[in-house]
């Protein structure tokens, strides 16, 4: 102690200013900091922040992301350690504070310190609630392995970790809230199966209803994650580590580990034992002070406000400016009259909004109610006296900014309520955001309001993707991106650039697809790094961009085109798909899907004598060859002596057949043999994305031709219907009519048209399915089959180009086009081991 | 290799991987030195580059990535780390760096920490 006065005696001498110690280095003590600052609070206090986490201040809700693998635990700092020493404040990170002095004025940390301050800030903030459970800790009093909370960057990391060990498949998530949901979301994108668990009624019990948390359910089990309500976990199993769960009232249920997000508490353990006013949390008045201490202010999830305590970013924002005005002085008649609380969140990728009353109280209430499960949508209102006074919205954000304003502000209501839940005439999007009040919260997450975005733009900023990056809004749980881009849109007043780099057909070359293609052929440009050399800024390569541009100028230049292998994406390299390990699936060229026995025997022998560990039928009717590695590639093929089925590449891949008919008493037209020419002719074309194939020998369409990139299907008189744009993917589309007509030769004719006009029109990786309604039926028709603007001749010769050009490409199995084509890059015990000296 | 991995200090310093034309212009090879992977690069300005051989995302082989002159991208999620400095660029940890330089005899040379 003495040490310590003396110490504190000298730098008074040399430092007049009065000290302000913040207990809690999270979202709110540091916001409360950015905030005093911003007053010119350096100039008054020297501070001292303590934080028991080792780390400086990060977005804690983007902790779902980082459990989802999106974004890295770096880029969730909102203050770096470096932001502490450029505003010369004091961090004492990874030290918890145990006590307070409020008599001698001294804080007391678990490394022995002593602190003295003048004014003091409590923002402790709150931990996960664990609800007591048999089981949940070992004999040594830690708690089980395996078991998580969900609530700091630690607690994230944990979970990632355990959640990758090969052994471990299943989770369950306990508390069916917003925490739960989003690490039940989380884990999922680990491989892990998971079961929620939740003690309530229904979903999101403190946001919703029973009608809006039924909704909920449907759209959260459709992504595959199981829902159990209404059920208590009364204990963990497992000895060593978690085994699994036991359930009141129903079976138990196995998991590798449990995630616990059964809501939070306030940290008040350091109030209490300092004896300042704790009742749910530590008591403040309107000024965010302690009542009866002057110096104590507190902030945050610690706190209690009139009764309340809130566990959401928004009220955090306001308390911090409150407070930040009182410690400075800026306005000493600053007050906080609480929050009128609305969430608005993207949850497990739903939308969810809510505020105020979940259902009416009154019977003079009104409820204005929306519900339409299959699409997961649910809207709820609930007026009183002509004013919203509770609104839930699940599935549909649009209306949300302009809900939340007239629920903050208590605006006068449209007569046609129905016009609240959707745009009926009434205001569109635009309107709203201009009614829009200069400080209303825009996102959420990051406590952005219109206004900062507003002056972002006025500041030269007018790309979305400028304005997020500056301000950062959008950039949390991302449910506010459309409103973001209004608001950009509407200061911009029209003059918003569209991000320029949207349209260019690779970010690396700033053109359009059409004056791309120009300047190539004006210029002569013939390989890729010719492209970069003429085009691109600086002349710099992109790795993103050569992949696209490999592909654009084998299409355009066919045999002309200079052949740069390091353009190319590793499957195009070396003729194979690379899987998850590292090893390559290989597809043996199997025309219309028909084979013979002298083929099939020799795929048995490759698999046999290369121990192939799985033999596999494609949808598109071949045979693929999986787990081998790339260092057997040329023998496999050799063996095989078949030619590539192009199963790797953004190019041809496939025509799929029926029987056809030679043998289906059904068939009306020879589709097999139809296929097998069409699949001859066109096969291995490069091509903007996959181009898969069909044909069907009648309309009953055994080879599914309507959801086919191209299908044709034989019809009665010998005719034969042409359908582009289908597909049955991730996207689900039937195709459009293209054309009915006579022959197989015009079929023929037909396809490659298309195919040639789609390479020549389409957007990088963009899928007929997308293209085909972006440039319209009607028009491929004029252009394809009417030949309306005289391009025919010119598309066939360009296709006729390409099929010239066509050569196996797994015939470079007895001569690698480089050194090392097909030499391993894992594992490490076939690599050329260089010897030690 | 046993005896590599357990001493570091005499594995430490310059390896020579042979000769440079085992690296084609603008891909990458891997390599095993003293026990560990190591992906090098051949940029298209002619010089060397080295990274750890396995992404450290999804375990994806490195040497299989796309490049230009300053990343290259994992060719299981795209996911992209600066050639210098092994940094990620789109959020995932980072690959190890290592010197490099093709020596008089146009050998590939790595040094080790």
């Amino acid at each position: 102690m003495t040490a310590l006065a003396s110490r504190s005696a000298r730098t008074k001498t040399v430092d007049s200013r009065r000290r302000l110690v913040v207990i809690g280095n999270g979202m709110a003590g540091a916001r409360a900091v950015e905030e005093i600052l911003a007053r010119g609070g350096a100039v008054q206090y020297r501070i001292t922040m303590f934080g028991d986490e080792p780390y400086g201040n990060y977005n804690r809700i983007m902790l779902s992301h980082v459990l989802a693998g999106e974004e890295d635990t770096g880029n969730i700092f909102l203050n770096s350690l470096a932001w502490y020493r450029e505003n010369n404040i004091t961090l004492h990170a990874g030290v918890r504070v145990d006590k307070i002095d409020r008599f001698a004025k001294l804080v007391f940390s678990d490394d022995a310190r002593a602190t003295p301050y003048d004014v003091l800030v409590i923002a402790t903030g709150s931990r996960s609630h664990l609800p007591p459970m048999d089981g949940m800790y070992t004999p040594g009093g830690r708690l089980l392995p395996g078991i998580f909370a969900f609530r700091t960057i630690d607690d994230t990391t944990g979970m990632v970790s355990y959640a990758q060990q090969d052994n471990h498949h299943r989770a369950v998530v306990i508390g069916g809230g917003l925490l739960g949901l989003e690490a039940a979301r989380g884990l999922q994108s680990h491989g892990i199966d998971v079961e929620v668990v939740h003690s309530g009624g229904h979903l999101m019990n403190a946001q919703m209803g029973p009608d809006g948390g039924a909704v909920l359910r449907r759209s959260v089990e459709a992504l595959g994650i199981t829902v159990h309500t209404g059920s208590r976990t009364t204990a963990i199993l497992g000895a060593d580590k978690v085994r699994g769960i036991r359930l009141r009232d129903k079976p138990d249920i196995d998991c590798d580990m449990v995630v616990v997000a059964a809501g939070i508490r306030p940290n008040v353990d350091v109030a209490v034992t300092s004896g300042l006013p704790v009742e749910r949390a530590i008591v403040v008045d309107d000024q965010m002070r302690v009542p009866d201490e002057d110096e104590i202010y507190a902030v945050g999830e610690c706190v209690q406000h009139r009764g309340e305590v809130y566990g959401l970013v928004a009220p955090l924002w306001e308390q911090a400016a409150v407070l930040a005005d009182h410690v400075t002085g800026a306005n000493p008649k600053a007050a906080y009259l609480g929050s009128r609380t609305a969430t608005k969140l993207k949850v497990a990728g739903v939308d969810v909004a809510s505020m105020g009353l979940q259902a009416p109280e009154r019977d003079t209430d009104e409820h204005v109610v929306f519900s339409e499960p299959s699409r997961g949508i649910f809207k709820s209102i609930v007026i009183r006296d002509s004013k919203i006074v509770g609104a839930t919205l699940l599935g549909d954000s649009r209306k949300v900014a302009y809900l939340t304003q007239a629920f903050d502000r208590g605006l006068p209501l449209p007569d046609e309520r129905v016009s609240l839940l959707f745009d009926i005439g009434g205001p569109g999007e635009e309107a709203g955001v201009a009614e829009l009040d200069g400080d209303a919260q825009v996102c959420n997450c990051n406590g952005v309001s219109k206004q900062a975005l507003v002056d972002t733009v006025a500041g030269g900023c007018t790309t979305l993707a400028g304005v997020m990056d500056a301000t950062r809004a959008g950039k949390g749980c991302g449910s506010c991106k459309l409103l973001v881009r209004q608001v950009v849109e509407w200061a911009a007043d029209g003059a918003v650039e569209e991000d320029p780099a949207a349209a260019y057909y690779v970010p690396g070359v700033p053109l359009e697809k059409a004056a791309l293609m120009t300047a190539i052929r004006e210029q002569g440009l013939r390989s890729v790094s010719a492209v970069f050399a003429a085009l691109a800024p600086g002349g710099a390569e992109d790795a993103k961009s050569k992949m696209g541009l490999a592909s654009l100028l084998k299409m355009m230049w066919a045999g002309e085109y200079i052949d740069e292998r390091d353009a190319r994406f590793v499957n195009d390299r070396v003729h194979a798909n690379i899987q998850r390990d590292g090893t390559f699936s290989v597809v043996p060229q199997m025309k219309g899907g028909v084979t013979s026995p002298e083929q099939l025997r020799r795929i048995a022998d490759v698999a046999d004598k290369y121990k192939i560990p799985m033999v596999k039928l494609t949808g598109g009717q071949r045979i693929d060859l999986l787990g081998v590695p790339k260092e057997d590639l040329p023998k496999v093929w050799a063996d095989l002596d078949m030619p590539s089925g192009y199963a790797y590449g953004k190019s041809f891949r496939t025509v799929k057949t029926c029987v056809g008919q030679e043998f289906c008493r059904f068939g009306t037209g020879d589709s097999t043999k139809l296929g097998i020419e069409i699949e001859s002719r066109f096969q291995g074309i490069e091509s903007p994305a996959k181009l898969k194939l069909a044909v069907s020998g009648c309309p009953r369409n055994c080879a599914e031709s309507l959801v086919k990139d191209v299908g044709v299907v034989a019809v009665e008189g010998g005719r034969w219907e042409i359908y582009v744009g289908g597909a049955a993917g991730a996207h689900i589309r039937k195709g459009d009519l293209l054309a009915t007509v006579d022959s197989p030769q015009t079929v023929t004719l037909l396809a490659g048209r298309f195919m040639q006009y789609y390479r020549e029109r389409a957007n990088w990786l963009e899928r007929t399915y997308a293209f085909v309604p972006r440039v319209g039926i009607e028009h491929l028709r004029a252009v394809i089959v009417d030949d309306a603007e005289g391009l025919g001749a010119q598309l066939d010769a360009a296709m006729q180009e390409s099929v010239d050009a066509y050569v196996d490409p797994w015939t470079e199995r007895d001569d690698p086009f480089t050194p090392g084509q097909f030499r391993t890059s894992l594992p490490l015990e076939v690599l050329p081991q260089v010897p030690v000296r | 290799m046993s005896a590599g991995l357990s001493n570091a200090g005499q594995v430490a310093g310059l390896h020579v991987l042979g000769p440079l034309d085992q690296v084609p212009v603008g891909e990458g090879r891997a390599f095993g030195v003293a026990g560990e992977q190591i992906a090098v690069f051949r940029l298209r300005d002619g010089s060397l580059r080295a990274v750890s051989a396995v992404c450290p995302h999804k375990g994806g082989p490195i040497a299989d990535g796309t490049i230009d002159q300053s990343v290259v991208m994992c060719p299981l999620h795209q996911h992209a780390f600066e050639l210098d400095t092994g940094c990620s660029t789109t959020g995932a940890g980072p690959l190890r760096s290592y010197p490099v330089f093709a020596d008089g005899n146009r050998n590939i040379v790595l040094r080790l920490p």
